[in-house]
């Protein structure tokens, strides 16, 4: 047989996981640092971007980061999340490496899918990713066959199934959580409400204002939230995730909140139609400055040390990008790899 | 040796095999007891695995390939049925998208080891939605494999083999072909992905067929040794992909005559894929032109008389081999 593989899971040298001991302290620090690495990650990609350093299909989580931060801040290393076209902020908070999520943006070999996968496809399997996805909603009925592996095995593992407004409207919705549900699989379907399915407002797509009601059609909790506020987020993701992991099976969490750029940054008309006016109100609710307020407030930190966490990630950004531009591009032929496991001998493609 | 019907020898290639891989399950409509299938092929597993292992599922054909996709990335071996393969078509974003891509798009850090089981073909007046033979649908998408036995011992060891494999299998089984008897090993084996089989040995010409048709082919050969002295040689490629190309050029070169014999419509076909192998590894040992026996270009019809027209049967294959001959 020939090995068409070479590849082999990742491992990732530095993790930037949540605590999983530590103090409250060190949990609501992470919280505020991973926010500012999907801000400033997904920020300069804009600008890589327009200045022709980078190319492809890129969508930008700037505005949604309580939304991933306050989800995975309640996720160990061994659960499980998946992720969607916009999935920067997924992986960042799921602990992915920055130099190497850079790269792949970049097309080098040294990025996390050694240049087969860019932005919509960037995923690091030893953390539980199960992929990134270009096919809105495909993701839903993916978690629930690793909720259906989790409960075969009987782990307390859960799976974070992460998806927009735009994919509840998809078939796959209603036969993902519908079988995840029926099964008492261990997922929690995160719905980020940003407000528009691509370019088109929630109100042209769907009846409904709170998604959220849906749960009720499967008979499973369902609540909606501020997505830009991470503490809410994560409070009410963590009593999701209590319920999956104690077997109470699945729940809907709606997280309500905005992108500040359009669809995608490579698409120059994909904020048409939006209301500048709509876009200035949320971003006076922008998460960040909102959750370092609530830090300073309570004494947690300083404003000086949480400027500290912020240039520990300019710096770790700085890293990445002269990491993925020093990095060898991929050899043509290498697209010819890792279509399939094995070949049998003399077999062509 | 023990005789076994197609159904039985997929039945116990499952169950020997969940028994030995706890990572193995079942999922699908319809597949516990009492009631094992609609194609009766996992009678029995319900009893012996309970309910864990053997997973009933909605009418959501999306969710069962998307599920099986989730545990296999998770390190689990889902068996998933999708009881007609004109039903994949509901599922056609996880078979495509999602299962075949998966290691590509990840750079070889995932693998999706999972089969999917499904019933092609026509000959039951199911008519256009259920009767008929997508293989090109799935032959076309790199990152598939595609199985399609013609034997009960086939099916046990191509089955086995598709467990076991890293890769997504598309794992066709005819549904005229599930009471066939043959004989199948009470032991563990498996027939190698990839591995064709010559049927029939023979001197005078190649046909090339798949599945069902296989068992056709040899019935038109022995039709036209008998009456006509021409020694046809079989050739059962049995994975369509990946594909044996060498052991099909082997015999064309040999024979150097060609019939391609397939239940799929022509247009598009697997076996227009083979026709193209032959004529870029062998074009100047043909004698002739190859010849196909393969469905119209329809959808298959209701009525038993147009169905029949349709769909290639053993005097149609004999008429082709005569043809190939003259040439």
């Amino acid at each position: 047989m020939i090995q068409q593989d070479g590849g082999g899971a990742v491992t990732t040298a530095r993790t930037h996981a949540a605590p999983l001991i530590g103090s409250e302290r060190d949990r609501l620090l992470w919280m505020y640092k991973t926010m500012q690495r999907i801000r400033l990650f997904d920020d300069r990609i804009v600008r890589l971007f327009n200045s022709g350093r980078i190319t492809g299909a890129l969508h930008s989580y700037v505005g949604e980061e309580a939304v991933a931060v306050g989800v995975c801040a309640n996720l160990r290393p061994d659960d499980y999340l998946v992720s969607t076209h916009r999935g920067h902020g997924h992986m960042l908070a799921k602990g992915a490496d920055m130099d190497r999520m850079m790269a792949e943006l970049f097309a080098k070999e040294t990025g996390y899918c050694q240049g087969k996968g860019g932005s919509m496809h960037i995923v690091d399997m030893s953390l539980g990713i199960l992929g990134s996805n270009g096919i809105v909603g495909a993701g839903i009925p993916i978690a629930s066959g690793a909720g259906t592996a989790i409960k075969i095995r009987g782990t307390d593992q859960v799976v974070s199934c992460h998806f927009g407004d735009g994919a509840s409207n998809t078939g796959a919705f209603h036969e993902g959580i519908n079988l995840a549900a029926t099964w008492g699989l261990p997922v929690v379907f995160v719905i980020e409400n940003n407000l528009y399915a691509q370019f088109t407002p929630q109100r042209m797509h769907t009846k409904v204002v709170d998604l959220a009601v849906r749960g009720q059609a499967y008979d499973i909790p369902a609540v909606s939230v501020d997505g830009n506020d991470v503490l809410a987020v994560s409070e009410a993701a963590g009593e999701a995730f209590a319920r999956a992991r104690s077997g109470k099976g699945p729940s809907i969490l709606e997280c309500k909140t905005f992108r500040w750029f359009g669809h995608a940054i490579n698409n120059p008309g994909s904020n048409l139609g939006r209301d500048q006016a709509e876009i200035d109100a949320w971003k006076l609710k922008d998460p960040i400055p909102r959750f370092a307020k609530v830090l300073v407030d309570r004494g947690i930190a300083t404003e000086a040390e949480l400027e500290g966490l912020k240039r520990v990630v300019e710096e770790e950004l700085e890293h990445s990008i002269a990491f993925a531009e020093a990095s060898p591009s991929p050899k043509p032929e290498d697209a010819l790899r890792h279509v399939y496991s094995e070949l049998p001998e003399g077999c062509e493609l | 040796m023990r005789q076994l019907m197609v159904r039985d020898a997929i039945k116990e290639a499952i169950k020997s095999e969940m028994r030995r891989d706890p990572r193995v399950f079942l999922l699908g409509e319809d597949i516990i007891d009492p009631w094992g299938g609609s194609w009766k092929t996992m009678e029995g597993c319900y009893t012996e695995f309970g309910p864990e292992r053997v997973r009933e599922t909605p009418i959501s054909e999306e969710a069962i390939v998307g599920a099986a996709v989730g545990a296999a990335l998770c390190g689990m071996r889902p068996v998933a049925e999708i009881m007609f393969s004109d039903f994949t078509t509901r599922a056609m974003d996880q078979i495509v998208n999602q299962a075949a891509k998966f290691r590509y798009m990840t750079g070889g850090q995932a693998s999706v080891p999972l089969v999917i089981r499904t019933a092609h073909g026509a000959g039951r007046a199911a008519a256009a939605q259920h009767s008929q033979s997508p293989e090109a649908w799935f032959v076309h998408t790199p990152g598939l494999k595609v199985v399609a036995p013609a034997t009960p011992y086939d099916a046990k060891g191509l089955l086995l083999a598709s467990i076991r494999d890293q890769d997504p299998v598309i794992f066709l089984e005819h549904k005229m072909n599930f009471t066939t008897e043959g004989p199948v090993p009470e032991e563990d084996y498996v027939v190698p992905l990839g591995k064709a089989d010559v049927k029939r040995q023979g001197k005078d010409l190649t046909i090339v067929a798949h599945s069902r048709q296989v068992l056709r082919a040899l019935e038109a050969a022995e039709q036209v040794a008998k009456e006509d002295g021409i020694e046809a040689e079989v050739v059962d490629p049995r994975t369509l992909f990946p594909l044996d190309v060498r052991t099909i050029v082997d015999s064309v070169k040999k024979t150097n005559r060609v019939v391609l014999v397939t239940e799929e419509v022509q247009r598009g076909s697997f076996a227009e894929h083979v026709a193209s192998k032959i004529m870029e590894k062998c074009f100047y040992d043909l004698d002739g032109p190859i010849i196909f026996v393969a469905a119209k270009n329809t959808p298959i019809p209701f009525a038993p008389v147009m169905e029949n027209f349709v769909i290639p049967d053993v005097p149609d294959i004999v008429a082709g081999i005569r043809q190939a001959m003259k040439a």
